[in-house]
């Protein structure tokens, strides 16, 4: 016997309700972090140079006799490139992501769905927040072994260590979002990015210690977001008679807090006003 | 109402109009092809239909929203394959599908999906992986996952093997037999004749004919060429009663090589794009 039934037309379903942002964005978060971590080039050669530059320029430094206040070269500069890890993972990595994900289609397949903007921020948030942590971790199990650097103790101390972390990833990120819009492709995006990365680690007191710094940098260093995530990190990771070795002999906390806000707010209207869906020469 | 409305259509590029004018007209459940050379703008014309790209003056309409203008919902509504895509290459085909379907209200089950497109062999394959024409099916499935209304097909065969292509003509056809509108781009004659309802040829820019497959370009009531050799050598008669002439023949005695030859849509597109054959 034959049952003949009628054939359900696309448009005779009901509307189903569109998912929502937060659903999306979850899911693309996982989709990225899956990729982040397949890709063996990225995992290599991005994710893991912070560490390398830290195991060799820290050996280098490795003198053996203590700066003024006590800790030794190699520690100070474990301490700094956090600053390095996170501008890494941060902004670079989300940099040339975006660039990579307009170039070769990402962003224009998404942008034929239903898909949110926000969604899709909510996934590169969601990478660069996994990132950072595993390369935070990464940098300071190096510092530990390597340089024998002292993880504090004091729940205060941590507390600082999160919200100068949470401060440094959101204005890293955001302005990581603006500036994928400056390069034409995604093929010169690491070179564009790490352009700004590189002069700002030396000028920063990153690479060198800021007190054998010349006037005039530490000063133009001053108004960018790397000098103060460093001095944040050497506050948290080293005793407080290294404040010495600061431009003003101490931590200045509530500066770091400032600038590291202010380029919050600064990252995010870049990004608005930035932002492109496209590559610029897509009609 | 019609799927799609498009009125006095153009983009230019700079100081290059790559659409002149277009006028097209594609009703709900039809397959419609926009048949042309490289560069004679059906990726302008349909990224435009899409929203991905701006239009520089006519109207659109697509499924009665401008999708200049267009929202989520309309969004949910269409489905896209575009002609490049080279993303997400260390996903794997279940695992971006599965992700896709979550974007949308009403999706179809991801295993369908990856089945419908002869995937479910590479379903756990990382898309990198896949050949040329494996991950074009994999674009396909990302275009109709959403349960679209409309789908927009890209030049979706280029570079496909025979049998591949015919087992998506044979997707295309069952898309169409549940009530999907379909607008397809193709430089491939035999594509269009096989798969669309209507078509309009497009070159530099602007609709030069429109039709059936068999009445495109006047080919139902253009001269046929009848030829034969007798006595008096090779003759060749163009003629728009092929019948009647080969009768008269007949009656006339023995010939040989006797042939009649219609325009093939070949014939009538090569003509219609300036490209005499
Ligand atoms: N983004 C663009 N910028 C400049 N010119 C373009 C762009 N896209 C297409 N064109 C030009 O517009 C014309 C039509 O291109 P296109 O729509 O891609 O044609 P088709 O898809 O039929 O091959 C071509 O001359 C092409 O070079
Ligand atoms: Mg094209």
């Amino acid at each position: 016997m034959t049952t003949t039934t009628a054939r359900p037309r696309p448009q005779a379903r009901p509307a189903a309700p569109l998912p929502s942002t937060l659903a999306n964005g979850l899911a693309r978060g996982a989709a990225e972090v899956k990729m982040f971590f397949r890709s063996k080039e990225a995992v290599i050669f991005t994710f893991s140079f912070p560490a390398f530059v830290l195991l060799l320029l820290g050996s280098i430094f490795d003198t053996g006799e203590a700066m003024p206040g006590g800790a030794s070269m190699s520690q100070v500069f474990a301490a700094s490139m956090i600053a390095y890890g996170i501008l890494n993972t941060a902004f670079t990595s989300v940099g040339v992501g975006i660039a990579a994900d307009r170039e070769d289609g990402t962003l224009k397949r998404l942008r034929g769905t239903p898909i949110t903007a926000s969604a899709y921020f909510i996934g590169k948030i969601i990478l660069v927040a996994v990132a950072t942590v595993a390369e935070v971790a990464l940098l300071l199990a190096v510092g530990v072994v390597a340089f024998g650097l002292e993880l504090p103790t004091a729940p205060s101390t941590w507390l600082t260590f999160g919200w100068i972390l949470l401060l440094s990833v959101i204005a890293c990120t955001l302005v990581g979002i603006a500036a994928s819009g400056l390069a034409k492709s995604g093929k010169n995006a690491a070179t564009v990015l790490n352009l700004p990365v590189i002069a700002l680690q030396f000028t920063s007191g990153v690479f060198v210690a800021i007190s054998s710094l010349p006037d005039v940098m530490v000063k133009v260093a001053a108004f960018f977001p790397v000098r103060w995530m460093g001095q944040g990190f050497r506050s948290v990771l080293l005793p407080d008679s290294m404040a010495v070795g600061e431009v003003a002999g101490s931590w200045e906390l509530p500066v770091v807090a400032l600038v590291l806000g202010a380029w919050c707010v600064v990252g995010l209207l870049l990004c608005l006003l930035t932002f492109r869906w496209t590559e610029r020469k897509a009609g | 109402m019609n799927a799609i409305e498009v009125r006095g259509l153009r983009k230019t590029y700079g100081g290059h109009t790559a659409v002149a004018g277009v006028d097209l007209t594609v009703a709900e459940g039809e397959v419609f092809a926009l048949l042309g050379p490289n560069g004679a703008g059906k990726t302008t014309t349909t990224e435009i239909l899409e929203g991905h790209r701006r239009r520089d003056g006519g109207e659109v309409r697509v499924l009665g929203v401008d999708p200049a203008t267009a929202d989520r919902r309309w969004r949910a509504d269409i489905g896209i394959v575009l002609q490049t895509a080279t993303d997400a290459a260390d996903l794997t085909v279940r695992e971006m599908v599965g992700q896709f379907a979550g974007y949308y209200p009403d999706p179809r089950g991801v295993d369908e999906v990856i089945d419908l497109c002869g995937l479910t062999e590479k379903a756990g394959a990382r898309i990198s992986s896949l050949s040329g024409g494996q991950r074009r099916r994999v674009d396909v499935a990302l275009g109709i996952v959403g349960r679209p209304k409309l789908l927009f097909l890209d030049e979706p065969t280029t570079g496909f093997d025979p049998e591949v292509r015919r087992q998506f003509w044979d997707l295309v056809r069952s898309l169409a037999a549940e009530g999907t509108t379909i607008l397809l781009t193709t430089h491939y004659l035999d594509e269009a004749e096989a798969l669309a309802g209507r078509l309009a040829v497009i070159a530099a820019g602007r609709i030069v004919a429109e039709g059936t497959p068999r009445t495109v370009g006047g080919r139902d009531r253009a001269p046929a060429t009848v030829s034969w050799v007798d006595a008096g050598g090779q003759h060749h008669l163009n003629t728009t009663d092929p019948v009647r002439a080969v009768t008269e023949l007949a009656a006339r005695g023995r010939v040989s090589e006797l042939q009649v030859r219609q325009p093939s849509l070949e014939d009538v597109y090569l003509n219609l794009i300036g490209a005499k054959a």
